[in-house]
């Protein structure tokens, strides 16, 4: 069996800071991490790489530095890392994105393909979807447990507002995991230093050779028309002071809303 | 030229999603604007399922000029598979030139597929839908927020149509409307006999006790609330609220994941918001910010949360909130 995992590496958007003059984000200083959500996916490849057996490749697109995350994958056990990089590639919304990461993963023809739900930067958790139906395969969403692993099919939990259903699904198929399916686990001290030797697939679009239209800023339907930060209220009124005070604000702030 | 606003009608047991019913009155609004810019977009509801044809009534009250209906036994309930073929379908028969979806778990899953299909752009959970009045195109502004909550981008999909968005349950408001029953337009496609996926086991989960979407007020407390949450659940029950809570909060085990506001949680828009020991990080605020009146206690007086708050309490939650309730109930119990 075959899995890919599709990994984004993102700013840390915990840790950013706006710049108030200006109205952009500092993003100078702000680590870099794996996608939250698709640390899930990766343990759940590595696990069912163990009981099942199965060979692991990670892809992601992204500038160069983004080897450093696929080195992290390395140390934690995968078998192969692609990294889709080239200036034609940047500025892709999910649409494009989609149509690159698509045409890398026919090259690798899984069985199974992992996707985080939703990475913390662009937040659209729409990559995965996109994916599967550019390959025109199945797909599950929001998967909070894994079930069974065989050799055809794999049966998840999915997650919905208020009920969670356990669903059966044949080879090839596409699944976006919740952050909580599952714990990366830490990486082990040889595979550590083995990773900085593995080598990683690079591809540029000399190899997928996807047209102009269909990728990068250019090829992107969406665009962004601009952008700006969180207007900060001027209204508040800031009540110091002693509880009495305090109580006595609410309660009147309270009054037209209670009968 | 493309012209008119879908909105896709979620049903589940044959009741319609709270959801489809803000975006049909949103979708309204739009018109509007289209009528000031010389343009004429109906607003149209779509609605795939099966025997379903009772509910359009309700979508014209709530703003639907048309429905097309869309009946099949595979779309009983909605799927992947089969409510993304039906959308795709009905976006080639009638050209909309805008589609609007709600970020449900379905919505979020089927909206990207059927994008993806017909290649258009899509926009994720939109928080400001505008006509652009600058242009003479029937361009939409899409707001949204992105990098958590730190940053607003407004999006545009110039080139391709529809132009297509999901948005969140209760960032709009739904407004019932003097109608009267317009068309109901009928639309046939046909299905995949395989289904891609099958359903092993379905569980709800148990009973909840209270919805925080619903409710008219809510307490909600942070992380620093741990040890208090009966000051937190005696007040509430005083204002006739329901209770809920930062991520923080639900990190500590204390309540559940289903009372968690914010950007992973839900969105909530009640009268009044009152934050007990909540920080204010964006992805807590982008879950509540649209509450009418927000009420912030906090003992960091540069807590972000009075950025948004309307009442900001400088203090100490622990020691308010015991009078604040001894007072509530001396005033309640006068009237
Ligand atoms: C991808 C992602 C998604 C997220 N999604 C969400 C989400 O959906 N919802 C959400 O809430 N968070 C979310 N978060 C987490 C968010 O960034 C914050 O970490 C979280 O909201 C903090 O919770 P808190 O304010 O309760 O706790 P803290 O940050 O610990 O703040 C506690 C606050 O309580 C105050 N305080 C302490 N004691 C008292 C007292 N006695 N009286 C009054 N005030 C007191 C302190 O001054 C402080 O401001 C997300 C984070 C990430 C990375
Ligand atoms: N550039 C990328 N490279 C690899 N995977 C990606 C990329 N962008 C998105 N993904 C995958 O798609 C998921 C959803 O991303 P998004 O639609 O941006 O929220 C992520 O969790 C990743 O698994």
């Amino acid at each position: 069996m075959k899995i890919v995992v599709l990994m984004k590496q993102v700013p840390n958007t915990t840790e950013m800071l706006i710049d108030k003059e200006t109205g952009t984000l500092i993003r100078d200083g702000v680590d870099s991490i794996m996608n939250p959500d698709d640390t899930s996916a990766l343990e759940a490849a590595l696990k069912i790489k163990k009981s099942n057996g199965a060979e692991v490749v990670v892809i992601t697109m992204g500038p160069p530095q983004a080897a450093n995350m696929l080195r992290e994958c390395y140390g934690r056990g995968v078998d192969h890392a692609i990294l889709i990089s080239d200036p034609a590639f940047a500025g892709a919304d999910t649409w494009a994105t989609s149509n690159t990461l698509a045409a890398a993963i026919k090259r690798v023809q899984p069985d199974l393909i992992f996707a985080g739900r939703q990475a913390i930067d662009g937040d659209t958790a729409q990559v995965g979807p996109q994916v599967a139906e550019r390959l025109n395969i199945p797909q599950i969403t929001y998967v909070s447990k894994i079930v069974e692993v065989t050799s055809d099919y794999i049966v998840v939990k999915k997650h919905y507002e208020d009920f969670d259903e356990t669903l059966k699904v044949s080879f090839p198929c596409l699944l976006t995991t919740l952050e909580q399916l599952d714990h990366l686990r830490f990486m082990n001290v040889t595979s550590c230093w083995e990773a900085f030797d593995k080598p990683i697939e690079m591809v540029n679009n000399q190899i997928l050779m996807l047209e102009a239209k269909d990728i990068g800023l250019k090829g992107s339907p969406t665009q962004v028309r601009k952008t700006f930060t969180r207007p900060v209220s001027s209204e508040v009124k800031l009540i110091h002071g002693g509880s009495d005070e305090a109580v006595k604000a609410i309660l009147s702030t309270l009054a037209p809303y209670i009968q | 030229m493309t012209k008119d606003i879908f909105v896709f009608i979620e049903t589940r047991n044959n009741v319609i999603a709270e959801v489809s019913l803000q975006l049909l009155s949103e979708a309204r609004k739009l018109k509007a604007q289209y009528v000031q810019k010389g343009m004429n977009h109906d607003v149209v509801a779509v609605l795939p399922g099966y025997q379903v044809e009772n509910l359009t009534s309700v979508l014209f009250n709530y703003g639907a000029d048309k429905v097309i209906l869309c009946q099949d036994e595979k779309l009983k309930e909605a799927t992947t598979q089969h409510t993304s073929k039906a959308l795709s379908d009905i976006i080639r028969a009638f050209a909309p030139d805008s589609f609007l979806i709600g970020a449900t778990v379905i919505g979020r899953d089927i909206a990207p597929r059927v994008a993806a299909r017909v290649d258009t752009g899509l926009t994720a959970d939109a928080t400001i839908i505008e006509v652009d009045m600058t242009s003479d195109t029937s361009l939409l502004l899409v707001t949204r927020p992105a990098f958590g909550g730190n940053l607003f981008g407004t999006i545009v999909c110039p080139n391709f149509r529809p132009q297509m968005a999901t948005i969140r349950p209760n960032v709009f408001e739904k407004t019932e409307i003097e109608a009267q029953a317009g068309d109901v337009v009928v639309f046939e496609t046909t299905f995949d006999e395989v289904d891609w996926v099958e359903i092993l086991k379905r569980e709800v989960q148990q009973a909840k006790t209270n919805d925080i979407a619903k409710a008219r007020i809510i307490v909600s407390a942070g992380r620093s609330m741990a040890k208090h949450l009966d000051l937190i659940k005696d007040f509430a029950k005083v204002l006739n609220a329901e209770v809920g809570a930062s991520r923080g909060l639900v990190e500590t085990g204390i309540v559940g994941k289903d009372v968690q506001v914010g950007q992973t949680g839900k969105t909530v828009r009640p009268l009044v918001y009152i934050a007990c020991g909540i920080s204010g990080a964006v992805q807590h605020t982008a879950g509540m910010d649209k509450a009418e009146c927000i009420i912030a206690i906090n003992s960091d007086p540069n807590a972000a949360i009075f950025q948004i708050a309307h009442v900001g309490i400088v203090g100490d939650a622990v020691l308010i909130l015991p009078k604040l309730k001894e007072e509530l109930q001396k005033i309640l119990h006068l009237s």
